[in-house]
């Protein structure tokens, strides 16, 4: 009797359990699906070149193309990675290597902080300090791609951080011993043994900071201008995907709301490419 | 030796000034007992005598100063040296009152029971052990009658000072960069003068024709064995003058250990090796004088030869014969 009720308590568990795992996947597949289903027609109409290479976007006119905003949302992305990766990375070194435990209890939960701030309060940090900043230094209107760089780029440090400082963490320290033993000083041993040994964790923790930014929405959407047109300059304003996709969807419909969907689902595409590659790195890591 | 006169023979100079006055006050002693035409005739002779006395302290005295004087001279020639060294570790201490010279162009080998302190002493020779939080160090460590615990760079230290440890650790990187690592840290950059740097040390480790067509290949994916001849010949890379190897054979098959054996022996010609082993043939096989560590002391230290056949502690002998450790 006793047997047989803890028999069933655990095969309750199970199924609790693995309905929970389940709900999960069909979580990500519904989205997926739905977003094949509504966006696929409109690409396909279109040409999914034509789509993804035509620079016009004109809803009025129902011409539908996205390049700009493909463009656009590479452009916000890299200059992020200029901002954030060099600043990630030397952090990340400075608390793996180099700080007293105390600064270490310090200054990691203020970068974990970073990362629990939601982005809308991201983005209202870029228009009431960043862009008048910009608008003072440079004489230029202010919203534009640096604008939106240095906002995401501050918005994937607790990335780059947290998964770098991990890989780093990780070197076998006999590694620094053997340097240390040649006669080689802590600056020397960490910059030309330690990192090198952590650089496919270092390069894991720039993809996801890509995954990161690349499908930021809230904060951009402030900050970028969201002037439909291919970049002229990183003081002007551009369109990404994501914006495009929240600015246009209150009102769309048809084959206008089809067309924002087809965004998303190229969205999409370059957020699992991204994973991709960085599954692909971690088992290289792993050996 | 151009260096100032080290403590020991500073010692002996104090106490030979003392050991005169002493000489020159039995003396005068003496002669006031006389001119003072004391009485008992008695009184004089005893006077006398212990100026006599004196004399012969003196004689023996300065018997013993050229024992100390030898003994100077040994420290002065010995490449590394330890005067009353005691080592902590927080409240524990690791070692007490270490002495020991190392002489040069030899082989010493480090054996005792496993925490006796062995590993502890070779790691104040390259100053490993500042890495250990809450070391601390009381004595006197000299390489060529320097302090290394004084006002010499570390860095500096550790190139003269090799290192090769348990667990063979070459870099993540190529052959090549393994061991141009060393040099390029001192500041070698020529591409010609690297490739003869990793050439000869190479060949020095017997590895070059193992590894010539390997130079660009991976270091960690080498064989065991392969790996810690290439730690060697990454320290021998450096350029040091002393080359102390931390149980280098223990993590290696019997073969590989033969080879790292025979490289040591020849090594030796070259550079001061010290070497820490658990295994007792090895030691009595590579070594020409050992130490035997117990409990954070040396026992002794002599001869290979003189301690694995008649050793002069009968712990010495104990552990030899394998009734403990």
């Amino acid at each position: 009797m006793q047997k047989s009720a803890g028999a069933l308590r655990e095969r309750l568990a199970f199924i609790a359990f693995a309905t929970a795992a389940t709900l999960c996947v069909v979580a990500v597949l519904l989205i997926c699906a739905f977003l094949l289903i509504n966006g696929l027609p409109t690409l396909l109409r279109e040409g999914p070149f034509a789509f993804i290479g035509n620079t016009t976007w004109q809803p009025a006119t129902d011409t539908y193309g996205i390049f700009s905003m493909v463009v656009g949302s590479l452009y916000v992305t890299a200059g992020a990675l200029v901002l954030g990766v060099p600043l990630g990375l030397l952090t990340a070194i400075y608390l793996s290597r180099f700080a007293k435990a105390r600064t270490k209890r310090l200054l990691q939960p203020a970068v974990e902080l970073l990362a629990g701030i939601p982005s809308v309060v991201y983005g209202f940090f870029g228009l009431v300090v960043i862009v008048p900043l910009i608008r003072q230094l440079f004489k230029v209107q202010g919203m534009g791609i640096l604008a939106a760089s240095i906002v995401l780029g501050i918005m994937i440090l607790p990335t780059i951080i947290a998964v770098s400082k991990a890989a780093l963490d990780a070197v076998p320290s006999s590694y620094y011993e053997g340097a240390l033993a040649l006669g080689a000083s802590h600056e020397r041993c960490v910059f030309s043994i330690i990192v090198p040994a952590a650089l496919s964790g270092v390069v894991a923790s720039v993809i996801l900071g890509v995954g990161r930014a690349i499908g930021e929405t809230m904060a951009v959407v402030m900050v970028v201008g969201n002037q439909v047109r291919m970049p002229v300059g990183i003081f002007e304003g551009v369109r990404t995907m994501t914006a495009n996709i929240v600015l246009e969807m209150g009102y769309a419909a048809d084959l206008h709301r089809q067309a924002l969907i087809a965004t998303a689902l190229v969205l999409l595409i370059f957020i699992l490419v991204i994973n991709l590659l960085f599954s692909l790195l971690r088992k290289k890591a792993r050996g | 030796m151009s260096e100032p006169a080290p403590p020991v023979l500073e010692k002996q100079r104090v106490r030979q000034v003392n050991l005169m006055s002493f000489v020159e006050q039995a003396v005068q002693v003496a002669e006031i007992a006389e001119t003072l035409q004391v009485a008992e005739t008695l009184q004089a002779v005893e006077a006398l005598q212990v100026a006599e006395t004196a004399e012969t302290v003196q004689v023996a005295e300065i018997a013993d100063a050229t024992e100390i004087a030898k003994a100077a001279e040994t420290v002065v020639s010995a490449k590394l040296h330890t005067e009353n060294l005691d080592l902590f570790y927080g409240n524990f201490q690791a070692l007490h009152k270490v002495n020991l010279a190392i002489p040069p162009l030899s082989i010493t080998a480090f054996i005792g029971p496993s925490g006796c302190g062995k590993t502890t002493l070779l790691k104040t020779f390259n100053r490993m052990n500042d890495l250990v939080e809450g070391c601390r160090i009381e004595g006197d460590v000299l390489l060529d009658g320097d302090e290394i615990y004084g006002n010499m760079d570390v860095n500096h230290l550790r190139k003269r000072v090799g290192m090769v440890f348990q667990k063979p650790n070459p870099f993540p990187m190529s052959v090549y960069d393994n061991i141009a690592f060393g040099p390029r840290t001192h500041g070698i950059r020529r591409k010609g003068d690297l490739d003869e740097i990793v050439e000869r040390s190479l060949r020095d480790a017997a590895l070059f024709d193992e590894l010539k067509d390997r130079l660009r290949h991976n270091a960690l994916g080498l064989s065991g064995g392969q790996q810690q001849r290439l730690c060697i010949a990454r320290a021998l890379a450096a350029g040091p003058e002393v080359l102390l190897m931390d149980e280098p054979t223990s993590a290696l098959d019997p073969a590989s250990t033969a080879h790292i054996e025979e490289l040591a022996i020849k090594l030796a010609e070259r550079y001061t090796i010290v070497i820490v082993t658990h295994n007792m043939q090895q030691a009595a096989r590579i070594s020409d004088r050992t130490a035997f560590f117990l409990l954070g002391e040396i026992v002794e230290c002599d001869t290979t030869a003189k301690i694995f056949s008649k050793p002069g502690d009968s712990r010495t002998e104990d552990y030899i014969r394998g009734r403990f450790g």
